[in-house]
């Protein structure tokens, strides 16, 4: 039954009976009015405490909680991605700052957020000390007697038997232990419990979402991620320094990086040929041959995009990829002044890409001047044609590859101390190669070709050769075990929680008036089911073949009826199902 | 053109086939619900009425009853006499939809019979669509669309068969299912392709399989919440004198008490809570393998704690006096709507990693989870 209000009659004389009976079927803490309390700092203390650890006020947070949530999902979060929160800092004037000071575009750690989950777990904690107690304090105990008028209980039956009251006890006992009842006789009937499980499994819940918080913050005080763009040919060794760019928890230090090298041997990208999703990858994966620690034995693995490379409490993520042409600068003489594979960064899903060729040393100019070279190289996997007026990819693979390079000279100012981008040009100090009508020398290379620049100024080859690059991204984050630990236990115990009744049954045996024995049995659950009724006729059958019934002592009578009730609805007296409530 | 793919293509066109037969058939079935009720508004049940109506006769509280036929003294077994527990109104269920009118219970079971027709040809549309690109049929909104109504008619009729007090349910879960598969068809419909290897993962196949029994099963429950609210008003306006009109009469006085429903949307709603709280880790999983974190507050992510959050505190609600009753239903309704943004929501207008076109890792768009 589903009790939509709270029995609040004050008790009395039975129904002080009936509460024992029903009373700590749960460790639910007990409802009190938010009443003010008396004066005093140590009054005042109680009274916050509880407040703060009532079931009403952990509600509230939990609602505020999924609240508080929400705008993280709706506003770009700096942990997320920043260039969106930039552009919306670009697109608000008026706004962007009053997020700012509510901490909205982080919302996950800002105070205010953490202040409710901190308070509720307080809460939690403070919920479950004293419920653990208090359970441990029922272990020891025994299951109440049983209350003097079982016909008031949400399920009864009762019957007549020849058996001596004696004889019937032993039985309820004996059978309500076999079906691992906690039972023992109190006065003139059998008192058992059983569900204990159910009140464990709800404290390990509680503890394991705990435990799964702790794991939560330790991960992110000393997580650590990074990222390594590597072409095909290159190794990494885990230093901090070797990394593009490194985030890490605000109690990382850097000896806490797992040592660790690898080589990339080979990057394999397959796309789907035709159909709706032309284009869509089909399989990533890149090779790699890795050692442990500072020189421990050469191994080799295939690293995919769902499946890392863990090395210690490191994993390796396939994360990124892209194409690396080889280009060759050769000065005004012949002489090989740059060559290398330049990783480009892609644009669009068929990975037209785009970055520099920076050549910083060792390029004289015709006129023997040292200078350094710039290129803006923007590139296709696959050229869709000089007649298509587009110069974006048509396809992923490498199927009509084609790279347009155009031309500077001067000052990269590479040296200003202010570290670069590789795939930016400062062109503040750069002059444009011009062609013959005097615009910017530009030109469309296939594998292999060469372009001259104008006046002796040397020539680029785009080789044959097309590289690929993998980028990869080391995260460690330890805590993770007790996490995982932490969530399994919590499933059990929520299972354990939600799918186990602890209920009560009484069972009493006295001898009426006419000397013939009066059963009767009553059984109480603290939460609705029909599992409780079921189950006393169950219990009620079994003990009945041992003490079966005996003729009515009026044989006029078709049927007898119990205590006849005919105010139900208005009943004070009744036990609701969920009897805890009742303290 | 290999021949594989031919294969696949005609397994595609038979999927298709079968979704728009079962469609057809909850057609049927809908129309044969509505008359069910129609029929069924002819007999005038008022047993909501009669049991709260002040005027009402004191009702017998159903006694022990040990019988003696003559002097042969064949006793019959002890019987479990239930009572509702104090300050709960005793209202007896109602009927089902035929109101207990023959014809009309007839052409209730001839809806169900139309029903489980329809789930079997749209379990063979989903089935036939998941050999067609040989994954699991949930790569895009379209497969997730029609899993998921078939998978909450499954729920539906698994009730049926586990003898639940269900089928009063028949005719508002057919209206949505048709509604749903409707907008699958003609809206999402995408041509069956295979998926982005980022969605590789057999963790992926645990992590939606589930969150698609979830939500079928949270939306059963949402149904037993709302029905619940209705029916709780009209008791509430009943015993408070009040009149409702014919409408709701003839149709509230036909579904369970309010306390039944409001049981049965709770038992709903508590038996998957588990099941989502795994869902979810089997999600952070899934994440830690494939993007390199197990957390990220992702939209996707953050509406399914929201989600989860929400039902806990509908569980929480419950057992705290002053939020039980409707307070709580509320509550769970809301928890059911923050699960259905996070699925059609967070799809449409919040752009994330679950639909994402991360540099070089291609699209994952239009991806359920
Ligand atoms: C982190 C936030 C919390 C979550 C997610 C959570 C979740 C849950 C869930 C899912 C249940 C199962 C409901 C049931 O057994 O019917 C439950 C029960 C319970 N929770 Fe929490 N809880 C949280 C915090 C708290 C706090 C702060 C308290 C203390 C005030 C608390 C006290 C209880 C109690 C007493 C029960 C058992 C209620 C009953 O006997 O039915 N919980 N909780």
């Amino acid at each position: 039954m589903s009790d939509t209000t709270t029995d609040t009659t004050p008790a009395t004389g039975e129904d002080q009976d009936l509460g024992a009976a029903g009373a700590q079927l749960s460790t639910a803490p007990r409802e009190e009015p938010p009443n003010l309390p008396a004066l005093g700092v140590v009054g005042w203390a109680r009274w916050f405490w509880r407040q703060l650890t009532s079931m009403r006020v952990a509600l509230l947070l939990l609602l505020l909680l999924s609240l508080g949530a929400i705008p993280g999902s709706l506003i770009p979060q700096t942990g997320i991605d920043e260039t969106k929160v930039a552009d919306f800092r670009d697109q608000h004037d008026i706004l962007a700052p009053i997020y700012d000071k509510l901490g909205l575009f982080n919302v996950y750690s800002s105070v205010w957020f953490s202040a409710i989950y901190i308070l509720l777990f307080v809460s939690l904690i403070g919920c479950i000390v004293p419920r653990t107690w208090q359970f441990v304090g029922q272990l020891r105990g025994r299951p109440p007697g049983a209350p003097r008028r079982l016909t008031r209980l949400p399920a009864h039956t009762t019957w007549r038997t020849e058996a001596e009251p004696e004889q019937v006890r032993a039985a309820a006992l004996d059978l309500l232990k076999k079906r691992r009842f906690r039972a023992h006789v109190v006065g003139d009937a059998v008192a058992a419990e059983k569900g204990y499980l159910r009140e464990v499994g709800n404290l390990l819940f509680h503890i394991a979402l705990i435990v799964m918080l702790i794991a939560f913050a330790w991960g992110q005080l000393f997580k650590s991620e990074g990222n390594k763009l590597i072409v095909e040919g290159d190794g990494f060794s885990n230093t901090l320094t070797q990394y593009d760019d490194f985030k890490s928890g605000n109690l990382f230090t850097n000896d806490d990086l797992v040592p660790f090298s690898f080589d990339v041997k080979e990057f394999t990208g397959t796309y789907e040929r035709s159909g709706p999703n032309k284009g869509t990858p089909r399989t990533y994966e890149s090779e790699v041959t890795y050692t442990e620690g500072a020189d421990g034995a050469r191994k080799s693995a295939l690293i995919e995009v769902n499946k890392p490379l863990e090395i210690g409490d490191a994993k390796v993520y396939l994360v990124s990829h892209g194409y690396a042409p080889v280009v060759t600068v050769r000065d005004g003489k012949g002489k090989i002044v740059y060559q290398d594979a330049v990783p480009l960064l892609p644009l669009d899903a068929n990975v037209t890409s785009s970055g520099v060729v920076k050549v910083l040393d060792g390029y004289r100019n015709p006129d023997g001047k040292k200078e350094q070279l710039g290129f803006n190289a923007f590139f296709v996997p696959t050229f869709g044609g000089s007649a298509s007026g587009t110069m974006l990819s048509q396809f992923p693979a490498l199927d009509y590859p084609v790279l347009a390079l155009s031309a500077y000279h001067g000052d990269l100012k590479a040296d200003s101390g202010i570290p670069q981008s590789v795939y930016q040009m400062d062109k503040s100090k750069m002059k444009e190669f011009k062609d013959a009508k005097g615009e910017l020398f530009k030109k469309l290379l296939m594998p292999g070709e060469t372009m001259t620049l104008p006046n002796g100024a040397g020539s680029v080859t785009f080789e044959k050769d097309i590289k690929e690059w993998a980028g990869f991204q080391v995260v460690q984050e330890p805590g993770g075990g007790w996490a995982l630990a932490g969530a399994v236990v919590a499933i059990a115990g929520l299972a354990a929680s939600l799918f186990i009744q602890r209920r009560r049954v009484w069972v009493r045996a006295v001898e009426g008036p006419d000397g013939v024995t009066v059963v009767e049995m009553a059984g109480l659950g603290r939460s609705e089911s029909a599992k409780v009724p079921e189950e006393l006729g169950e219990l009620a059958e079994l003990i009945y073949d041992r003490a079966p019934g005996a003729p009515d002592p009026r044989p006029d009578d078709d049927t007898t009826s119990g205590p006849t009730d005919t105010d139900t609805d208005t009943d004070p007296e009744a036990v609701p199902a969920e009897g805890a409530e009742q303290q | 053109m290999t021949l594989a793919a031919a294969t696949n293509e005609n397994l595609a066109e038979i999927s298709n086939v079968l979704i728009y037969s079962a469609m057809a058939v909850y057609t049927l079935a809908f129309f044969a619900y509505i008359a069910e009720w129609l029929l069924g508004s002819r007999s005038k049940v008022a047993r909501t009425a009669s049991a709260l109506t002040p005027a009402a006769e004191p009702r017998k509280v159903p006694a022990v009853t040990v019988n003696q036929a003559g002097g042969t003294a064949v006793l019959e077994r002890p019987k479990v006499v239930v009572r509702a527990a104090s300050g709960t109104r005793d209202v007896p269920d109602g009927p089902g939809a035929h109101g207990g009118d023959e014809q009309g219970d007839l052409y209730g079971r001839i809806a169900i019979s139309l029903t489980v027709l329809a789930f079997a040809l749209a379990f063979g549309g989903v089935l036939t669509r998941a050999l067609s690109v040989e994954r699991a049929p949930w790569g895009n909104m379209y497969e997730f669309n029609i899993t998921f109504s078939t998978t909450a008619v499954g729920v539906y009729l698994l009730l049926l068969a586990l003898k639940k007090n269900v089928r009063w349910l028949g005719l508002f879960l057919t209206t949505t299912v048709l509604l749903d598969l409707g907008l699958a068809v003609t809206v999402l419909y995408t041509e069956s392709d295979q998926l982005v290897p980022a969605l590789h993962s057999y963790w992926l196949y645990i992590h939606v399989s589930t969150a698609i029994l979830c939500g079928a099963v949270f939306y059963v429950g949402a149904f037993g919440v709302l029905m619940y609210l209705f029916k709780d008003s009209y008791e509430n306006k009943l015993a408070n004198g009040g009149r409702p009109g014919t409408f709701a009469t003839s149709v509230l006085e036909r579904l369970p008490a309010s306390a039944s429903l409001d049981k049965f949307a709770y038992r709903v709603n508590a038996a998957v809570f588990p099941l989502w709280t795994f869902t979810i880790i089997a999600g952070a999983i899934w994440a830690g393998d494939a993007w390199g974190r197990y957390w990220g507050w992702d939209p996707k992510e953050v509406w399914s704690f929201i989600t989860w959050v929400a039902y806990a505190g509908y569980l929480h609600a419950r057992a705290t006096a002053g939020w039980k009753g409707r307070k709580a239903a509320y509550l769970a309704l809301l928890a059911f709507g923050c699960w259905l943004f996070n699925y059609y929501g967070v799809n449409i207008f919040v752009s994330g990693k679950h639909s994402y076109a991360d540099v070089g890792l291609g699209a994952l768009q239009s991806v359920g989870f």
